[in-house]
This record gives C-alpha cells, structure tokens and sequence, in this order.
C-alpha cells in the first residue's frame, strides 16, 4: 500500500501537508464544520505519509533530502533513521486522535479564536516532523525553535494574565536555553568537527580522545540546552504551560514538544556524541544522576499537586527523566528503553490527560480533591485513566512495563545499584500519586449533591482517550516488533 | 573612458545631482531623479566590486595626479562591499522615501530634502573610497551635515526631532574634531595624509605622538559609529528622524564608519603598532558591554522606533565584538553583520515607517494588532524581526553563526566560552524586545475604531524586498561568508607585507 | 622644566582653549552656548594645525622667483645643512619618515655617515633640541632640519631628496622638484596644513550655520532655546503620549 510513494516524497510532503492543512483551516475559518474537516484530513494524510516513511525505514531504507546548503557543511537536510521514523509516526498518529479530542473539547468549552488554534496545530506538528526527520544538529534546531514558536500562542491561548504568566516562562526557559545553551553547543561542534551532520556512532569521537572535558561540556550543553526534555533545573515550563487548553497539554506537553526534546537528547547522544563515548564519559555520568534525581524530586513534588493537570505535568517531568537517564547510560538496553519509553509514554501520558480534559469538559472539575466520588457519574473516563496510569507505572499488560525493564537491565549491566534503587523507587511513587484520585473517584462518596446517573464527557472527548488506553495494551504485546525496528540504533554496542 | 574612473563615479554623481534635485518642482520628480542617480550608482559600484573582484585594490587619482601629490582614492574589497551596501540601501530608500515625505516633510521642503539625502550618500561613498586621510574627515563631515538637516527635518510630525539633530550635531561634531586632531598628530609624525605612506611612515614607529594621534582618532570614529558608551546621540536622532531617512541611517552611516574605522585600524596602524591592542580591548570590552546594555535598554521602551535605536547600539556591539578578535575571521564576520545588519536594520524601520505611515505613530500601542490590520507589513517586520534575533534561515543567523565561530577560532585573553555566551545571552535579550512588538502584533487584538490608511505599492515593494533580502542572505549565505572573508585578508592584509593576528 | 614648559607655549594656548570650549559644550545651558563652545574647540584645532605648519623663519609658500630675497628668509640657518633646509621646510617631515623607514635597511646610515640608529632616536633628538631652544618664535617641536642639523647630517643627494618628494603630499613635490637649485635655499612654511585649516574651517562655518539655524527652528517650536526647558518639555511630550 505504501510502496507507491517513495519515501523522499512522502518525507517533503509530511512536511509541508500540515502546513497547506493550515492554509485551508484559515481559509475555512467562517466555517468551523469544514474546519475541522481539513483539520482531521490534514491529519489523515500526514499519517499516511508518515507511515510510508516508516514502512521504508523498517525495510532498511534511509530517506534523505537535502533542501539548501548555506555555508559549506552547514545546511537544511533530512535523514530519516528508526528513531526518528517512530517519533514522526507517534507524533502524527496521535495528532489525529488528539484532532477529533480537540474538536470535542474546544466545542464543550465554547473556546474562542478556534481558527488561530487549529492552525498553531498544524505549524507544531508540522515542526515536530521536522525535528523527527532532520538530517543534522542545524536543521534540528531551527524545526526545534519553530515548535517552540508555534506552540506559544497555544500556551497562551486563554489570554489571561495567568496564561500570559504561564507563556513567558514557557517562552522564557525554552528560547533561553536552546539559544543559550543549544546553539553554542550546535556551533561549537561545527567549529570541531566542520559539520552539523547525524553520523551514527558520532562525530565527536577525536574530540572525546583529545579534548574530553570539552567534549563533556558539549554534552552539557545539549542535555540542558534541550530544554524540552525537562531535565532539572530546566522544568518549570512543563508545569506552566498547564495553563494551555487540555488538547494542548495532551498533545504537545505529553507527545509532541517533550518527546521532541528528549528524542533529541537520545539522537545526539547516539548520532552526534556517540553512544560508547557517551557511556565513558565522565560528563555523561553526571547527568545521569541529575536525571535520576530529576525522577525522584519530580514525583515528590507531584504527590504534593492537587490540580490534575500539575501532577501529571510533573509526572511528565519525572518520566522525561527516564528517557535522559537511557541515553546517560548509553548502553544498548539504555538506549532502546529510552526509545520505547519515548512511544510508550506517550499514549500512557495523553490518556490520561485526556481524561483530565473529559473531566474538566463534563463536570468543570481541575482538582483532584473535588473529584471524590466522580468515579460512579463518569466511569468510562476513570477506567481508561486507570489503564494509561498503570502504563506509566508499568504493571503489564501495559506498554510501560517494557522501557522500565529495558532501563533496570541497563542499569544492572553497568552494575549501578544507586539507578536501580531510584527506579524502583519511581515506580512505587508513580503507584502512589497516580492511582489515587482514580481510586478515590470510586470508592468515596459525593463531596456535593449530584443527580446520580452517569454524565459522560462527549463521545469526542471519551472515544480518543479509549483508542490511546487500547493503544497502551497493544503497544505492550507489539514491543518485541518496536525494539527490533530501533535495534539499528544500537548497532556495535 | 567611463569605466577607469569606477571608483570616483559613484561619489561624485550623487554630489552633482543633488543641487539639480534642489530646483526640482516636486515630490516626485525630484524623488524619481533621486532613485535614478542611486540606481546608476548601484550599478557603478556592483561593476567596481566586480573589478575588484577580479583584479584586487584599486587605486585612483583624483583628476589625474598620481599618489605623493594628488589625492588617492583607494578601494579595497571590503570597501567596494560597504560602497554596494550603501548604493543599494539608497537604490532601495529613495523610492520608499517618495512616499513617506509627503506623509512627513513640510512640502515646500522635499526637493531639498532629496537633495540632502543625495549629499548624505555622496558622503558616505566617499568616506569608504578615499584613500587619503584628511579627506575621510570632509566626507564624513559631507555626510553628518546633511544628516543633521535630515534628522531635523522631522519635525514636521514631531518637534523633538530637533533637539535630536541637534545633539547629534554636537556630538557629531565633537567626533569629527577629536578626528582631526588625531590626523595632525599623525601628520606631525609622518608629513603625509595618504593612508599608504602613513601606514608605511609609521612601521616600527611607536611614541606618545602617534599614540595620542590613534587615541583621538579612535575616538572619533567610535563617536561617530555609536560605540556604547558614545552612542548618545543615536536613539533620539533615529527616534524621531523621517522613516525614510531612519531606515538609511541605520543601515549605512554607522556601518560606513565601522569601515572607516576597520582602515584606520588595519590599513593605516595595523598590527605593527603595539597599541593597536588596547582599541581591541576596548572594543572586546565596550562591544561586550554595549551588547547587554543597549539591549536591556530596548526592553523597556515604549517606542517601537526607539527599541529598535537601541537593538542597533546593541548589534554595533557585535561588530565591534568581532574586530576585537583581531582575526582575519573576526573581521569577517564583522562585515557579514555590517551587511546583514543593514539588511535586517532597513526592514525593520521600512516596516515601521510603514505603521507610521499608515496610522501615524510609532508608539508600542500603535501595533496591537497589526497582523490583522497590516497584514503585509507585519509579516515583513516578523522577517526583519527573526532575523534580528537570529533565527536559522535569516541573514541574522548567519552573521551570530560566523561570530560565534570566530570566536572559537579566535585565542583570547578572556576564556572563549564566556564571550560566546555573552553574546547568545544578549541575543535572548533580542528575544524579548523582538518579542514585546511580536506580542502586540500578533497576540492582541486591534483597538476599535482604528482604520490603517492603505500603503502605496512604492512602500510595499522596498520593504518586502529587503524581506526577500533578509531570507535570500539566510539561506545562501556562501557568496557573502566568502567576500568578507576575502575582504578581511585584503584589510588585515598580508599583500601589504605586514599583518598577522596577534 | 620652565623652559620646557615655554616652549610649548602654542600647545599650552591650543590645550587651554580646546578644554575651555569643551567645557562650554558640556557644562548645560543655552544652545547657542554650546555652538559657541564647539567653534572654540574647533579654534583650538586650527591653531593647533597652523603650529604644524610653521617652519621656524619660513614664509608663505608663495613660490618667490627673486633669489635675492633668500638671505632674509634664510638668515637662521647654517650653511652646513642648507639643502636639507630646502625642502625641510615644506616637507619636513618627510626626511624623518624616510630616514624612519630607512634606517634599518642602513642606506641613509651609508651614505650619509650619520649615526641614526633608530627612528625612535631621531624623535628623543627632536624633543631634546625642542626643550633647549626657547626662542620666541614659532617652533614644530619634530622638524627635521633641526634632527639633521644636530646629527650634522650632510645634505641628502638628490636621489633622496626625490625620494623624499616621491613620498609627499602634494606640496612636498613642489619644493621636492626645484630642491636641487639655488631656489632650494628659501625657507617656506609647510602649506599643507594650511590649506587644510582652510578646509576644516569651511567645515566648521557649515558646521555652525546648521547648528544655528536648528537652534532658531528649535526656537520656533519651543519658544526657548535653554536645554533644562527644552528637556523638560520633551519629557513631558513623552508622558503626554503615553497617556493618550
């Protein structure tokens, strides 16, 4: 089925369809049914292509185009290599889904400039598959600041001082680490090295034999200079942009803007730095026990959120953290946990703030304390928030068990009992602040007087929080398959 | 034959134009005729650099005396790229201006108004042609007289703009005089105002004399480039200038005293002269520092032109950053921002004149909105605006690119990694004040009532081709990376027989 | 010390003068003021120029073709250095530069005998014999005729001499081309920095007619030409604007 689009067309066209899906949904802005129309069909052909992509990389193809050579080794390419081909994919699978939650949610809400937010849709996930594709550190970094922008006028969307609050920090952290940290980092390789270009197995490696601690800066400089992988100190803008719409938060602060940071994190790890100087880097060794702490500190402080949408903003916090840690180790069952917890997390995550949005939808409910008892009038939404917290803890059949498992093998290879001992601990305190308002929503009584039977959230809201709670538990039988196709990362290691 | 008085042509014509300008009838006649001497002078000075290009510096007699007698116009490659900028920041201006004068300047004054913009390019040519000393201070002096005029002449919209002009007059002036005094110094010492035999008069030599005379000069010319701390005059005059006139101040004057002060520093002292090094230390220092609070400045005004004054303070920084290297990749890129800048500069203020044309202020408030209102003018403010900030696939992106690699490359005395992040923190800083406008732009919502007056196309197509400009610079970047790097070899020359960084 | 202090006495009243007219400018008040405080910097300048200029007993450089005339003009030199003098006077820095680039290749030292060893010697010479000549006339304190005559430094041949010539500016050339004959004998003051001076005071007369007729527009608009007041007002245009 796929065969009939090479995959270089399919690469530009999942580039620029969500654009031209833009175009129409401000053309069709007096119209809001044949919006979302375009919006959903957008949608639809982009996961086409971006399938096409990843049928070809799992046949061993390696797309590749070249847009404009700036300055000699300095240019805007794509590569397309597994890593990549499955975040476009996720990315895009999801946005459909996330589309029709979309409509749902913003319709319950009576939300205005609908226009204006579909349209940041289409330049965020249209940004998202650049950075899923690019071919060097350049082009890398300017779809990165591309989402950035995009998703800021989503931030803000409420208009209100706290999202206008919420937007600067947002704004703030994320323009002030990648232009501070990332871009000096960015040219600095290119000073070294005389090009930007993903190599697997690295670039940097004469680099890490002559000049090591230079090296080690670099990678600092990349760790926290992705900012949108939430490694501590870097964090505060995930918690601020909850002031989003939750179709935002689903989406980009669950699937699209995080796993772009931290799927960065694991391409330059692997195709920049390279994995095996990473590992015996003392550098890569830090960061590391940043990222464990970052784990820890982040569940603590989720514990403490009554709002849903903070706790499970931390929650993403703490479980960025693991996809950092499997590139810190830059071990082979490392870098495959962090990979597959880059798709497993992702549905976990966006069900469950789905369901956060259905309970904001139907009953206007942010915090968790008032939410006694909601269990018996929306059960739907509670089962399939039970289903994608499991996920995240990682109690099988769910997909999250399997990158938990890759990341304590990795952990016990290298012999690190402090990591071993801090995963486990998440674990437990994943169990602790996500089951709870789920398991208090049936089991307590009424906090007010309510009609009793069941008052759902609209189906558009409930159907896509289902397809992504199923979708954790086929991703758990499917998981043999996802690390097979990731396997070429970890080639020679 | 035509051709071998290249070097001379483009200064002189403007010069001979304009008092022709002066009994021009109107507005457009006199503004067409304008446009017409900047187009042949564009054309000129592309052949030049062509020449240039191709054979090397090139020298020129003026009316036919040769070196020791005569005075020598001399244009190296750098100078026939700042001598291109210049024509083609005029061929792009003029017609812009046409419009905006009628909107801005009392209508019994627009032919000489034209006339002064035509001296102001003349002078600025020349300063980068000549090759003799004491004449690079008449052309200067040419060019600040007439822009004097020019500043002041906005104050048919606004008063203040007189006391601009006028404190840019002093100071001006005062920049223009510690300029000579260094030149008779120098004179003292060598008995010579060619820039060549001065250089070579002053090999190995190294007293108080010449030492004061570099001073003075340096001096000068940082007040005339608006070196941060001298850059006082700068925000009001650009403030409260016509648009017109703003958009080609700040893309030329102060980039054709970077050039003038690039040969001072190379061509005449170069590196031979010890001293040289505390002006680059200086500027690593003053450049550092004018970055951050030029910059910082910005955020809080409330006057989009005044932001964007300050935002250029800030960016001569850069320049100045760059040439502290002492590199010929340094210099380099000091040059790729002097063009990149004037790029971004002119479609910045082109935009804004736009909105001042169109609604009449160029207060903050004014932009709410914009994107709705000014659909056109908005986007290309947003290019202009990206690219000042530095975004990949602007021109901005390419000058922090080869800055920042300079720096790298560059052995200094305070640690690299530090000057590198000074200058991308400072480039956060034009983050937010880029940021404050884009809000309004595109976040707010137009206040009610308020109906934008349709720009004519004679406005629209500068500033969307300095747009195009802004893009075409980010994304083929090559043919100007390699010039200025050319450039720089000629400046910190090595043909010469001296040079080599320090 | 006292007498090197009187020397200097031009370069005192060009010092005094430039601090007194920057002063002016900066010290707040009345435009005009300011003005007038800038041409007083600027007078200082072309004092400071004519100072370079002046040849100790040489003439306007009008080109004098009565050889009689040389022995009032050159009545203060020495014989012994007499072509030197000849064109000394209207380049004279060009012998120092020339001798200043060649001295390390030895040429000058060769076939002149004199003992340079350095440009930077030929300079401390120059200010010695500045400080021990006080005399009540004009005097460039780095003339080289004085350099060449307290090196005893014989007449340059008139290789150098064209040499010299070849490295002027344009008055140089003239005296340059006629220094080998009997005219070379009358001393000229040096007229570059003359026609300069000329130059920078066009430049300066401009300079303050803008100046000027700004002030008298800034008059017009604000009724007071006082920097306090015109600030005042400005500022108060600002909050004025921000208000509305």
């Amino acid at each position: 089925m796929f065969s009939h689009v090479s995959p270089e067309f399919a690469l530009v066209a999942s580039l620029i369809v969500p654009l031209i899906g833009m175009s129409a949904v401000a053309l069709l802005d007096r119209a809001p049914n044949l919006r979302e129309a375009a919006s959903i069909t957008t949608g639809v052909i982009t996961l086409f292509f971006t399938l096409t992509i990843f049928t070809a990389v799992a046949g061993g193809a390696r797309p590749a185009v070249d847009v404009v050579e700036m300055l000699p080794g300095l240019s805007i390419a794509f590569k397309v290599e597994p890593l990549g081909a499955m975040f476009g994919l996720i990315a895009s699978g999801l946005w459909v889904v996330n589309t029709f939650y979309s409509i749902g949610y913003m319709r319950g809400h009576g939300a205005h400039s609908q226009t204006r937010f579909y349209m940041s849709f289409c330049v965020a996930i249209s940004a998202a598959l650049g950075i899923a594709y690019s071919g060097n550190l350049l082009t890398f970094f300017l779809f990165y600041e591309a989402l950035t922008l995009s998703t800021f006028p989503l931030v803000t969307h409420e208009r209100d001082e706290a999202a206008k609050g919420g937007g600067r920090i947002y704004l703030g952290i994320l323009m002030g680490t990648s232009i501070g940290l990332l871009l000096p980092g960015v040219i600095w390789v290119y000073a070294l090295t005389g090009t930007t270009d993903f190599v697997l197995g690295g670039v940097l490696s004469d680099v890490f034999v002559n000049m090591p601690l230079v090296f080690g800066i670099i990678l600092a400089l990349f760790a926290w200079g992705t900012a949108k992988a939430a490694l501590m100190p870097f964090h505060p803008w995930l918690p601020n942009a909850m002031v989003a719409p939750t179709p935002v938060s689903a989406f980009l602060h669950a699937v699209a803007v995080v796993k772009a940071g931290v799927f960065g994190v694991l391409k330059v790890t692997v195709y920049t730095f390279g994995a095996a100087n990473v590992a015996s880097s003392g550098a890569g060794e830090i960061i590391l026990y940043v990222a464990a702490a970052s784990i820890l500190i982040a569940s603590f402080i989720a514990m403490t959120q009554d709002n849903l949408k903070a706790r499970l903003a931390y929650s993403t916090v703490s479980q960025l953290s693991y996809i950092t840690l499997g590139a810190m180790l830059a071990t082979k069952y490392g870098i495959l946990g962090g990979g597959t917890q880059i798709a497993a997390h992702a549905l976990g995550k966006m069900t469950l703030f789905m369901c956060a949005g259905a309970i904001a939808t139907a009953h206007h409910k942010k915090y968790i304390s008032d939410m006694r008892g909601l269990g018996r009038v929306m059960p739907y939404t509670f089962i399939a928030y039970i289903i994608g917290a499991c996920s995240i803890i990682g109690i099988p059949p769910m997909a999250g068990t399997w990158p938990k498992f890759l990341l304590m093998m990795g952990s016990v290879e290298t012999g690190d009992l402090i990591l071993i001992a801090a995963l486990i601990l998440s674990s437990l305190l994943n169990i602790v602040y996500l089951l709870p308002p789920a398991v208090r929503a049936f089991m307590d009584p009424h906090t007010e007087e309510r009609a009793s039977g069941i008052q759902e959230a609209p189906a558009l809201c409930l159907v896509p929080a289902w397809l992504t709670a199923i979708g954790t538990v086929i991703l758990f039988f499917m998981m043999g398959d996802v690390i097979a196709f990731l396997e070429p990362l970890v080639e020679g290691l | 034959m035509l051709m071998d008085d290249l070097p001379v042509l483009p200064i002189v014509l403007p010069l001979i134009a304009a008092p022709i300008c002066l009994l021009l009838p109107n507005t457009r006649a006199a503004g067409l005729w304008a446009t017409l001497v900047a187009w042949v002078s564009l054309y000129l000075c592309t052949q030049l650099l062509g020449v240039i290009v191709a054979t090397g510096t090139v020298e020129y007699g003026l009316g036919g005396w040769a070196s020791p007698l005569g005075i020598v116009y001399r244009v190296d490659l750098a100078g026939a790229m700042v001598m291109t900028l210049v024509a083609a920041m005029a061929s792009v201006t003029f017609p812009y201006a046409i419009e905006s004068a009628r909107d801005e300047i009392v209508p019994s004054q627009t032919s000489a108004f034209f006339a002064m913009f035509l001296i102001v390019f003349s002078g600025l040519m020349g300063v980068v042609a000549t090759g003799d000393a004491f004449n690079v201070f008449v052309f200067l002096e040419i060019s600040s007289l007439s822009t004097y005029t020019l500043v002041a002449l906005g104050a048919k919209r606004d008063r203040r703009a007189l006391t601009a002009a006028f404190t840019y007059l002093v100071l001006g002036t005062l920049g223009a005089t510690f300029f000579v005094i260094g030149l008779g110094l120098l004179y003292q010492v060598t008995g010579t105002l060619n820039m060549i035999d001065i250089h070579e008069r002053l090999q190995g030599v190294d007293n108080k004399v010449v030492r004061a005379g570099y001073a003075f000069i340096i001096t000068g010319l940082a007040l005339k480039l608006a070196m941060f701390p001298l850059h006082r005059w700068l925000p009001a005059a650009y403030t409260y200038a016509p648009s017109a006139v703003t958009a080609f101040l700040a893309s030329t004057s102060t980039k054709v005293a970077i050039y003038a002060m690039l040969r001072f520093l190379f061509t005449v002292f170069g590196f031979s002269f010890g001293f040289a090094e505390v002006a680059l230390d200086f500027f690593l220092v003053l450049g550092l520092v004018g970055m951050f609070a030029a910059s910082l400045i910005a955020i809080f005004r409330k006057d989009v032109k005044m932001i964007l004054a300050y935002s250029s303070v800030a960016q001569i920084g850069y320049m100045l950053l760059g040439i502290s290297f002492g590199t010929p990749d340094g210099v380099a890129a000091a040059l790729v921002h002097v063009v990149n800048h004037a790029a971004m500069k002119a479609c910045l203020f082109l935009a804004v004149g736009a909105v001042f044309f169109s609604l009449g202020s160029h207060r903050l408030s004014a932009y709410k909105g914009l994107a709705k209102t000014m659909p056109i003018t908005c986007g290309a403010f947003l290019i202009g605006g990206l690219s000042l900030v530095g975004v990949p696939l602007t021109a901005g992106f390419v000058s922090k690119w080869v800055l920042i690699q300079a720096a790298f490359d560059s052995v200094l005395a305070v640690p690299t990694l530090m000057i590198v992040f000074m200058i991308v923190a400072s480039s956060l800083l034009a983050v937010a004040y880029v940021g404050r406008i884009a809000w309004a732009m595109l976040l707010e919502d137009p206040p009610a009532g308020v109906t934008a007056k349709p720009l004519p196309a004679l406005m629209i197509a500068p500033m969307l081709l300095m747009a195009g400009v802004n893009l075409y610079l980010g994304i083929s970047a090559d043919g100007l990376v390699d010039l200025a790097r050319a450039a720089a070899d000629t400046l910190l020359d090595t043909g010469l027989g001296f040079g080599g960084a320090r | 010390m006292l007498e090197f202090i009187l020397a200097r006495y031009n370069y005192w009243i060009v010092i005094v003068l430039m601090m007194t007219g920057l002063y002016i400018v900066f010290s707040r008040g009345n435009l005009v003021k300011t003005l007038i405080g800038l041409n007083l910097f600027q007078t200082s300048v072309f004092i400071f120029y004519i100072t370079v200029g002046k040849v100790l007993g040489g003439t306007a450089p009008i080109l004098i073709e009565d050889k009689k005339d040389k022995d009032h003009h050159g009545d203060a030199e020495k014989s012994a250095h007499g072509a030197g003098d000849g064109h000394g006077g209207a380049h004279h820095g060009d012998d120092h530069a020339t001798s200043a680039s060649e001295a390390p290749t030895g040429m000058i030292n060769e076939t002149t005998g004199a003992h340079i060893a350095s440009p930077t010697d030929v300079l401390a010479v120059a200010e010695t014999l500045a400080a021990q000549t006080v005399d009540g006339e004009y005097r460039p304190i780095t003339t080289s005729e004085e350099v060449a005559g307290h090196l005893e430094m014989p007449a340059l041949d008139a290789q150098a001499i064209l040499e010299a010539g070849d490295h002027g500016s344009g008055a140089a050339g003239h005296s340059a081309s006629v220094a080998g004959a009997d005219v070379a004998e009358i001393l000229y003051s040096n007229p570059l920095p003359h026609v300069l001076i000329l130059t920078a005071i066009v430049v300066g007369v401009a300079t303050t007619s803008v100046g000027l007729s700004i002030a008298v527009r800034i008059r017009e608009a604000y009724g007071t030409v006082e920097q306090d007041a015109l600030e005042a007002m400005d500022n108060a245009d600002d909050t004025a604007e921000l208000a509305s």
